[in-house]
């Protein structure tokens, strides 16, 4: 960075002081409220960690805080929300928001517009931007030019740019909303520590929501957790809060550290290979995606019953490898050929089968389960594979039934797929698959964005299917994946 | 710089401001570009052959005409503002001369025309029904503004038949893929959720 | 090194498009459009725009123009002698002349309402239409912001086709799948434009202050100049029309 940030660019932030007393808020459409009689204060410059299980309104509550919830056209509020004396909903600049999904909070094309676009919409004069731009971005230690397209930076730099974006502001109070839930574990550190050095040189308050406690345990000094139904559960030193709400946290989905959630021993005995690559390139055209790239992979071979992750660093190749293996895009160079029980019958490799072939043979859960989606009902979208084999009837409301009770969603049969949570919409997207019954399950990044409670459910799950002789591999940078489920890792 | 609008407390009072929020504008712009996309898509999914046997056809060209309107009607049933047809149909037409359209610069002028043509049947309606019959009509109106500027700047020496074969096949195209389709997808989105923001949404989806 | 026309300010390009374009709309001759492809031709070189870039993407416009011209060929208002009827078909020499001049006119409107949109960012333009032609910038910013994300959608929609493969739907025919994953691809995009709202106006946006903006958009003599001369080429290929009586006006 060549542009050390000069004493005019330095003005001091003030510390908000946030007040909530007896704050509630319920969704227009909604008849519940999803927030009811919070009561707490937060000191300047104190650092709060806000847990509680999904649902429970703890976005709401930074959007409540950001005055972002909209007004009366989409919901009612309750009682007083307050920073410093100022209700939240008119504190604009006062208080800055950084989200979870870092692709969704760029704003601009070029890194220099996007942090200036929050000085822009305060008003802050000309002179005075481009020096409050070049030291927030020194700040969240983003060295790049500034007209640097904000497309190609990695999901880490993204979040230090909406860091930055937010720093430029000058607020007195920073909310976080699951920043580095998206991110690789490089991309985790990247901005916790980002986040650690602005703290320190800007004492503003902070309101962190994250269900991987671990990663913000050193910053914070005061943990407030949110019951299910919106109220609050308990509110004290991180210590203590949870040593006596440990147990209580971890049902709720919450990494808490010393309470694993228990994942059931495997049985599977490794059966014949199945699937293999030899000399593989995999990669993409240039001519829809912007950037097209080849990557060589190594050989590899996959057996039943044996589950393999699949690792390495953003770019490395892992997802379009899968969907080369998956039979999904076609590879550059060499081969991913099928055998033995697997090809069934089918051409050797699995890109020329038909799509209804590779049905009953290779299963692929895409990271976005939103992709996979085609009907209007849970139940009609576990149809679709079977009718597409032309089962009968009978058998199809007879796997669909046994399908929705082993995935706990019989009492969702009836919900459109795209209104389901989270973890929900996981569980379906791979039952959809199972539905057909492959041998092979393909999944990219399975247990992205899951809490700690549906991300054991998954687990226990892929392992019965393991033990079931399905042969499993999963592209994935989930340290606690590989080291739990996997019976080999594969780096790249 | 006076482009900022004036932040004039919405009129409490009343049950929906006519004032865009920025949710409004930022999802009319998003459903605009996803429009420009799918035109993309469109085209290459496009069979070669036919395109080339198309200029044989007495007029019934504008049949697939209906696939370029659908921004506008769309983004008026999801947002409804006054300008939304407008705006929708506008962009969705900038962003594709940006992303290297066939028309560059001219298609800004024909998305303008199109929107206003779906623009003035909401507008007629004040703002108030956004029922099928009103999308089917707005599509309508966006299919023949769609003719009119199509036959004066690209085929202005055809004769009385070609144009009033031309006019007829926009007028059904556009009732058809922009008013009635659009009407669907928009029943279709309320359900999944998406439009839980807009009074759009909340109509149809389930209250919990 | 940065040519200086692809620092001209993005309004003027298109101002300059559109008032070429206006004049040219108006008739229905070889005479002007003719005119104005030569003078269009003659300037192109000095856009600085590379050979392979300029015949990529004008080619849809090179190939439009002549289905056009068959179009009017067929269906063109008749006159003089008649050559050859079938059902709505009629040549004749009327229709031929139209043709020709309508060929040369779709080349002559669509050359430089593309060419001058090549040299375009999205951001400049932006810019310019915010503050140079006044805007409201809270739809413009919104349009710039939304239009960054088209490199998630086509990511999306290839996702979405790679999906139904995988569903075991992929051996339809990819126009009858086109409907459901436009609507799949409208869902993501109002969720992923949901969440870019809530961003943006965390960041002030749309609030009550007065917006300023970190980088001037200018408009100077280069800007005039650019306008003008596309004003220019309208008015001479007119006068040319005019002149030689071929000028036709679209209406009657």
């Amino acid at each position: 960075m060549t542009n050390v940030p000069g004493p005019s660019s330095g003005s001091p932030v003030r510390p908000a002081r946030v007040r909530a007393a007896g704050w509630g808020w319920r969704h227009a459409p909604r008849t519940r409220w999803a927030l009811r009689g919070l009561d707490f204060e937060i000191d300047p410059g104190e650092r709060v960690l806000l847990l509680g299980a999904s649902g429970s309104g703890k976005s709401t509550v930074l959007q409540a805080l950001a005055g972002v919830l909209g007004g009366s056209e989409e919901g009612e509020s309750a009682g007083e929300l307050l920073i410093d004396q100022r209700p939240a909903s008119d504190s604009q600049g006062r208080v800055g928001l950084v989200l979870q999904d870092p692709d969704s909070q760029v704003i601009l094309e070029r890194v220099g517009d996007d942090v200036a676009f929050g000085c822009e919409n305060l008003g802050v004069p000309r002179e005075e931007i481009w020096p409050r731009v070049r030291h927030a971005l020194a700040e969240v230690g983003l060295d790049v030019a500034l007209d640097r397209s904000t497309a190609q930076l990695s999901g880490g730099q993204k979040q230090r740019l909406a860091l930055a974006g937010v720093l430029a502001m000058r607020p007195g109070l920073l909310l976080l909303d699951e920043p580095t839930a998206n991110l690789d574990p490089a991309g985790v550190a990247e901005v916790r520590d980002a986040v650690a050095r602005v703290l320190e040189s800007t004492g503003a308050t902070l309101v962190v929501v994250e269900h991987r406690v671990d990663v913000w345990l050193p910053l914070v000094d005061r943990v407030i957790v949110l019951s299910p139904d919106g109220a609050l559960l308990a509110d004290g030193a991180p210590e203590d809060v949870l040593q006596s709400r440990g147990e209580e946290l971890a049902e709720l989905g919450v990494w808490v550290p010393g309470h694993p959630h228990a994942v059931a021993p495997r049985v599977s005995a490794p059966g014949t290979r199945v699937l293999g690559t030899r000399d593989l390139t995999v990669g993409r055209s240039v001519a829809f995606a912007a950037n097209g790239f080849e990557r060589r992979m190594p050989d590899l071979g996959f057996l039943e019953g044996t589950s393999t992750a699949i690792t390495g660093p953003n770019g490395s190749g892992k997802s379009t490898l899968g969907l080369t293996l998956a039979g999904l895009l076609p590879p550059i160079a060499g081969t991913a050929s099928a055998r033995g029980t697997l090809r069934d019958g089918a051409s050797e490799h699995p890109i020329d089968w038909r799509s209804r072939e590779l049905l009953t043979r290779i299963g692929t859960v895409f990271q976005e389960p939103e992709h996979q989606f085609l009907r209007s009902t849970v139940r009609e979208e576990l149809a679709v594979g079977p009718r597409a084999l032309k089962l009968s009837s009978a058998e199809i409301a007879a796997r669909i039934d046994e399908l929705l009770q082993r995935l706990r969603l019989d009492a969702l049969a009836d919900a459109n797929p795209f209104t389901l949570s989270g973890g929900e919409k996981r569980r379906l997207s791979v039952a959809t698959i199972l539905a057909t019954r492959p041998r092979v399950l393909v999944l990219d990044e399975p247990t992205f964005g899951q809490d700690s409670r549906t991300w054991a459910e998954l687990l226990g799950l892929l392992g019965e299917l393991v033990d079931e002789g399905k042969a499993i591999i999963a592209m994935t940078h989930d340290r606690r994946f590989v080291d739990t489920f996997a019976d080999r890792e594969v780096r790249l | 710089m006076t482009s900022t609008t004036k932040s004039e407390p919405t009129i409490a009072t009343a049950r929906r401001s006519i004032r865009w929020r920025v949710v409004d504008i930022v999802v009319a712009s998003v459903i605009a570009v996803a429009s420009s996309v799918v035109f993309f898509a469109w085209n290459i999914a496009h069979d070669g052959v036919s395109s080339l046997l198309k200029p044989l056809l007495p007029g019934l060209q504008a049949a697939d005409g209906g696939m370029w309107l659908f921004a506008g009607v769309l983004v008026a049933l999801v947002v409804r503002k006054p300008g939304a047809a407008l705006y929708g149909e506008f962009v969705a037409a900038a962003i594709s001369a940006l992303l290297g359209g066939q028309y560059g610069a001219t298609v800004l002028l024909s998305g303008l025309v199109q929107g206003l043509g779906a623009e003035l049947v909401f507008l007629l309606f004040f703002y108030s029904s956004w029922r099928v019959w009103v999308a089917i009509l707005a599509g309508i109106g966006a299919g023949i503004a769609k003719a009119a500027f199509e036959l004066v700047v690209w085929y202005p020496g055809a004769d009385t038949l070609f144009m009033t074969v031309y006019v007829a096949a926009s007028i059904v195209s556009g009732a058809v893929i922009a008013g009635f389709l659009s009407w669907l997808a928009v029943r279709g989105l309320a359900k999944t959720g998406a439009l839980d923001r807009f009074a759009s949404g909340r109509e149809y989806s389930a209250h919990v | 090194m940065t040519h200086p026309f692809s620092r001209i300010n993005p309004v003027a390009k298109l101002g300059a498009a559109l008032l070429l374009a206006a004049c040219l709309v108006l008739t229905v001759d070889w005479v002007s459009a003719g005119t104005a492809l030569l003078l269009e031709l003659a300037a192109f070189p000095f856009l600085g725009i590379r050979a392979r870039r300029f015949w990529l993407r004008t080619l849809p416009v090179w190939v439009a123009a002549p289905l056009t011209g068959i179009t009017i060929l067929l269906y063109g208002r008749p006159s003089g002698t008649i050559y050859w009827e079938w059902f709505a078909v009629r040549i004749s020499d009327g229709s031929l002349e139209l043709a020709l001049a309508t060929m040369l006119r779709v080349v002559a409107i669509g050359l430089p309402a593309v060419v001058l949109f090549i040299t375009v960012d999205a951001t400049d333009l932006a810019d310019g239409l915010a503050q140079v032609w006044r805007l409201p910038s809270r739809f413009v910013l919104g349009a710039l912001a939304a239009f960054r994300l088209v490199g998630l959608f086509a990511n999306d929609w290839r996702y979405l086709e790679l999906a139904r493969r995988a569903r075991g739907v992929g051996d339809a025919g990819r126009i009858r799948r086109i409907p459901g994953q436009v609507f799949a691809l409208l869902v993501l995009a109002i969720r992923r434009g949901s969440k870019l709202a809530v961003a943006m106006e965390a960041r002030g946006f749309g609030g009550p202050i007065p917006r300023t903006w970190a980088r001037e958009s200018r408009f100077e003599m280069g800007e005039w100049a650019t306008l003008i001369a596309g004003l220019m080429v309208g008015m001479i290929a007119i006068a040319a029309a005019v002149g030689t009586g071929h000028w036709n006006f679209i209406v009657g």
